[in-house]
């Protein structure tokens, strides 16, 4: 990041932004104008004139990536618009204008237009580029494996999602949750994920966009939320009978509630060793909220290498793992 | 000997499932028994089942089309009604019924109603068009409608016999793998899959070489009616596409049945292979299934306003690049994967470049419409239902196409909304409209408008009534796919949609009541001039139905709109001094044997009943090289009996009831025209 295109963005940033602080400084945008700095405003409104529709978890995001792809959604609507409507009007005109029956219209079966044809290819082609513009720089922006700038170091999470639960793995504090992620807002939440079962597809609407959780494979999402609250979280992606109970809650709090929570945790009668992750990989619905006061180091990584290993001969480089991904294999 | 086929295999665990496999074999019975009553086995094996005649091939893929169109709505309205119960419950449908029925509704709305539909309509339309007496390899298009008979017909049997795929219609693994789906409905859809596709891959083979091979004298590319056009370019795209999916197919089969690991979690097997090859058919499949309703649409457009289509020349080019650039996409569908940024960006905006063409097709036909004498037939009206409709969808395509935004709908409701925008008011109004425009020409009589009418409106208010809500929901945060929420909020949309699902009932109602109206009162709608809509391409210069032979004398075409410039010159109804033999390919009975046996092999490979999958593997195979021994594939008629034919149309037309153009055009002005000898 050059300091060119940082004088940009400090001329440039957005409400989005703005109401950030935190010395988050990700994505800025550029768009100037203040009509489109009007858009996502525009299009909020238009929302909350469905029921309930603008306290969505969508229309009113609680974290600036979730508002920053809300904006590019809402931007690229109304640019859209200047070719929608008059399409509209057009049919509406065109359609009453010219119906058999008002014989006052002219009838011209030969009509053709050389320079209205080449209208029609540019109009379309010009939004398009912009668009395009739009769609590369936000693209890199809001690339979800990019990590999150600020003052705090990231707290780092595990996801592994499983039939059908989520399991939270805190590396550093050495605890692991199911169907609750807790984390402090204000702070960026660096979240590595994988899958023991099918692909998942792993979401908070409120804080921003999915990804998918794949077995033998490591994604990465990196969100943040602007203040302590509750949300939902949730997989996106069908994966059986269980899927529409695959619900989790992720909770933003405080700092000092979080050392507490993490305190609380701590202090839970379960461990997750290899045993107990194998039972808890078994299929199950609706599980319930669980804490594991301590989990076995590494267990995330075997989790992901496991599926890489178990049918091949182990090669010498995987034996730091040996131990617990041959206790996995059993399980597979 | 039966593999796994047990009794077990019998729907009596749950009264919707019994339900579901009693409303089917009561319906194959009633048919068979009313053909039975009327003694209309043998008219039917003789004259339609066997029949390699263009036409009568296209007619039965439309049937087959309106019977699974009518089955995956029975789909459709089960799950928005599940859904606008399902707060906070059950439902009403069983555990697992639900994930069966969102694949079933998928897989036949797309591979047995849409394409058959599709290919029902390019058959009967396209080679009258180009002037051709048939399609290139008349046997081999029979084969192809066996062949996606008998994909259709799997599925509808998985509804009597063990359960259907719960893995969506993109069966995607490794929830479709064998560790995570062990019961026979994903092998269900998969030989569904395969076997319909080798007939759309003949088709696209088929179609192609009538295109380019088979056309009138003086029918250059740039003269073609914009429909043959859409029918050449989805046919290229049906022969590079659909292998991507036999091969997917085919690799998933093989962790299934020999437990290989292509596509598993373990073992080296990777399922993002299997995305990707699906969707590098997927995407196209779009397109294929779009294209010839853009056809459509331009036809008709350009017929009810009495005017030539405005940028025929755009319209080809948008129609060619479209085809082209669907090549480039398929990785929109999955920006989620965590494909790096670069990547996502570059399929993000090669997604955006389709909307410049699709964009234009639009502005044309809206020109098209300008300075015109617009006729509201019910053809007309799907079309402008159509394009105003449509502009949505493609709006919310292109919000989809920015991965960032896809990131927070992908997989919702919204995405839901907006793929029917797109296949509904697309696709399904597109054929709809062709089905109501080509209906006299394929069988001699008008439909009934005011039915016709009335079923568009219940299908547009219905659509809106029905996916709006959706889109809304995706801002919500709904999923797609789920059988019951505990989201209170979520209820009234789901409420609202399930309502526009019954107005689309009614919609689907009102296209039974114009068929059965329409069929009642045929004599009084009977098209005797063959051009009941002052048409301006070559299938208008037929009769209605036209001869086996289509036209007694090639027509020779000097212009785009050839029939219109025929009429303009006045020289449409002109009869040649003497007419000749022709020589028409004769029916065959090993369409209809190879397809039955089609479905032998996958019933059988479904169950694992390896010896009947053998003995029907060998008969097919045996089936083919018999034919390739028939050197007796033709017949001759008389050059006596097309004089007979043509005088019969001729009469008819002068019958017809605008007596205007039967006294300006010259009739048996005995002037030989020019074209080649039969």
């Amino acid at each position: 990041m050059g300091a060119g295109i940082a004088r940009i963005r400090k001329r440039s940033l957005t409400r989005a932004y703005n109401s950030l602080g935190k010395g988050f400084t990700r994505a800025a945008t550029p768009l100037k104008s203040a009509w489109w700095r009007a858009a996502p405003m525009l299009g909020a409104l238009s929302l909350t004139a469905g029921c309930g529709l603008a306290d969505g978890p969508i229309s009113s995001p609680k974290g600036p990536i979730a508002l920053a792809e809300r904006d590019l959604l809402f931007t690229a609507f109304f640019v859209m618009l200047i070719v929608v409507i008059p399409v509209f009007l057009l049919t509406i005109f065109i359609v009453r204008r010219y119906r058999a029956s008002n014989e006052k219209a002219r009838y011209d079966p030969e009509w053709e237009s050389g320079a209205l044809d080449a209208v029609v290819w540019l109009v379309p082609a010009a939004i398009v580029v912009t668009l395009g513009v739009l769609t590369w720089t936000y693209a890199h922006k809001l690339d979800p494996y990019r990590p999150l700038k600020a003052d705090q170091a990231p707290l780092e999470v595990q996801v592994i999602a499983q039939d059908w639960k989520w399991l939270f793995i805190y590396p550093e504090q050495q605890i692991a949750t199911v169907n609750e992620l807790v984390f402090p807002s204000g702070r960026p939440l660096s979240l590595a994920i994988t899958s023991d079962t099918v692909m998942n597809s792993f979401f908070i609407p409120a804080l921003g966009g999915q990804i998918y959780a794949m077995a033998g494979m490591r994604s990465e999402l990196h969100l943040l939320a602007d203040a302590p609250g509750r949300f939902r979280g949730r997989n996106m992606q069908y994966s059986g009978s269980g899927f529409s109970d695959q619900n989790f809650t992720a909770i933003a709090t405080t700092e000092a509630d979080f050392d507490a929570w993490v305190d609380k945790v701590r202090k839970a009668p379960q461990r997750l060793d290899a045993a107990a992750y194998q039972a808890l990989a078994k299929p199950s619905k609706k599980h319930p909220v669980t804490y594991y006061a301590f989990v076995e180091p590494k267990l995330f990584d075997a989790v992901v290498v496991k599926f890489a290993s178990c049918a091949a001969p182990r090669t010498g480089q995987e034996t730091q793992l040996a131990g617990l991904e041959g206790a996995l294999c059993l399980a597979n | 000997m039966l593999g796994k086929l047990t009794i077990d295999a019998l729907p009596f665990y749950s009264w919707v499932a019994m339900g579901g496999a009693g409303i089917t074999v009561g319906g194959a019975l009633i048919v068979m028994a009313v053909i039975t009553w009327f003694g209309l086995w043998r008219y039917l094996w003789t004259e339609w089942l066997t029949s390699v005649d263009h036409k009568r091939v296209g007619i039965m893929y439309v049937v087959l089309a309106l019977i699974m169109l009518l089955r995956g709505f029975v789909d459709a309205i089960m799950m928005r009604s599940q859904q606008a119960f399902a707060f906070d419950s059950g439902g009403y449908l069983p555990p697992g019924h639900f994930d069966q029925i969102f694949s079933s509704h998928g897989t036949i709305m797309i591979f047995f109603m849409a394409m058959p539909f599709m290919t029902g309509l390019i058959n009967i339309v396209m080679p009258l068009q180009i002037g051709a007496r048939d399609v290139a390899f008349p046997f081999m298009n029979n084969v192809s409608l066996w062949m996606t008979t008998a994909g259709a017909a799997l599925v509808m049997v998985s509804l009597v016999i063990g359960v259907f795929s719960t893995a969506g219609w993109t069966g995607y693994p490794p929830y479709s793998g064998l560790e995570y789906s062990p019961d026979v409905g994903v092998d269900y859809w998969l030989w569904a899959v395969l076997i319909s596709g080798v007939g759309s891959t003949l088709s696209g083979i088929n179609f192609v070489v009538t295109v380019i091979k088979m056309r009138a004298p003086g029918m250059t590319l740039m003269r073609m009616p914009l429909f043959t056009w859409t029918a050449l370019c989805t046919s290229v795209l049906m022969i590079f596409a659909f292998p991507a999916l036999t091969v997917a197919c085919a690799l998933l089969g093989l962790d299934r049945i020999f437990g290989m690991h292509f596509f598993t979690n373990a073992a080296g097997g990777n399922m993002m292979n299997y995305v990707n090859l699906f969707w590098i058919w997927g995407h196209p499949e779009v397109y294929i299934l779009i294209l010839p309703a853009f056809g459509c649409f331009s036809e008709v457009v350009a017929t009810f306003s009495g005017k030539r289509l405005f940028g025929y020349k755009s319209l080809v080019y948008a129609t060619a690049v479209i085809a082209l650039l669907s090549f480039t996409v398929w990785l929109h569908h999955f920006f989620t994967m965590g494909s790096s940024a670069d990547v996502n960006a570059f399929f993000g905006i090669t997604t955006m470049i389709i909307a410049v063409p699709t964009g234009v097709k639009i502005f044309d036909w809206l020109f098209t419409m300008y300075r015109g004498r617009i006729r509201f037939h019910p053809a007309m009206l799907w079309s402008i239902g159509f394009i105003v409709t449509f502009v949505i969808g493609g709006m919310t395509g292109v919000l989809l196409a920015i991965p960032p935004a896809d990131f927070l709908m992908h997989n919702s409701t919204f995405l839901v909304a907006h793929f029917h925008n797109m296949i509904i008011p697309g696709v399904l109004f597109g054929y709809l409209t062709g089905y109501m425009y080509w209906f006299p020409k394929a069988l001699g009589f008008k439909l009934n408008e005011g039915w016709g009418k009335m079923s568009f409106w219940c299908w547009l208010i219905g659509f809106y009534l029905a996916f709006m809500p959706l889109y809304a929901l995706g801002f919500l945060g709904m999923p797609r796919r789920m059988e019951q929420y505990e989201v209170a909020e979520w209820q009234p949309y789901l409420i609202v949609a399930a309502i526009g699902a019954v107005i689309i009932l009614i919609g689907i109602v009102a296209l039974v009541m114009q068929l059965l109206a329409s069929l009642r009162q045929w004599r009084e709608n009977r098209d005797l001039s063959g051009d009941p809509w002052d048409g301006r391409t070559l299938e208008w210069l037929t009769a209605s139905p036209p001869a086996p032979y289509n036209f007694a004398v090639l027509p020779r075409v000097e212009a785009v709109d050839a029939l219109y410039d025929m009429k303009q010159r006045g020289v449409a109804y002109q009869t040649p001094a003497q007419y000749h033999d022709i020589f028409l390919p004769k029916h065959s009975g090993i369409g209809p044997i190879l397809g039955g046996f089609a479905f032998v092999l996958g019933f059988a490979m479904v169950w694992h009943i390896w010896w009947l999958a053998a003995v029907a593997g060998l008969v097919m195979l045996l089936a083919v090289i018999l034919r390739t021994f028939a050197d007796d594939t033709e017949y001759c008629m008389p050059a006596a009996e097309v004089a007979a034919f043509e005088a019969r149309r001729l009469q008819a037309l002068a019958q017809a009831t605008d007596p205007e153009r039967v006294n300006t055009d010259p009739y048996f002005t005995s002037q030989m025209l020019p074209g080649r000898a039969p």
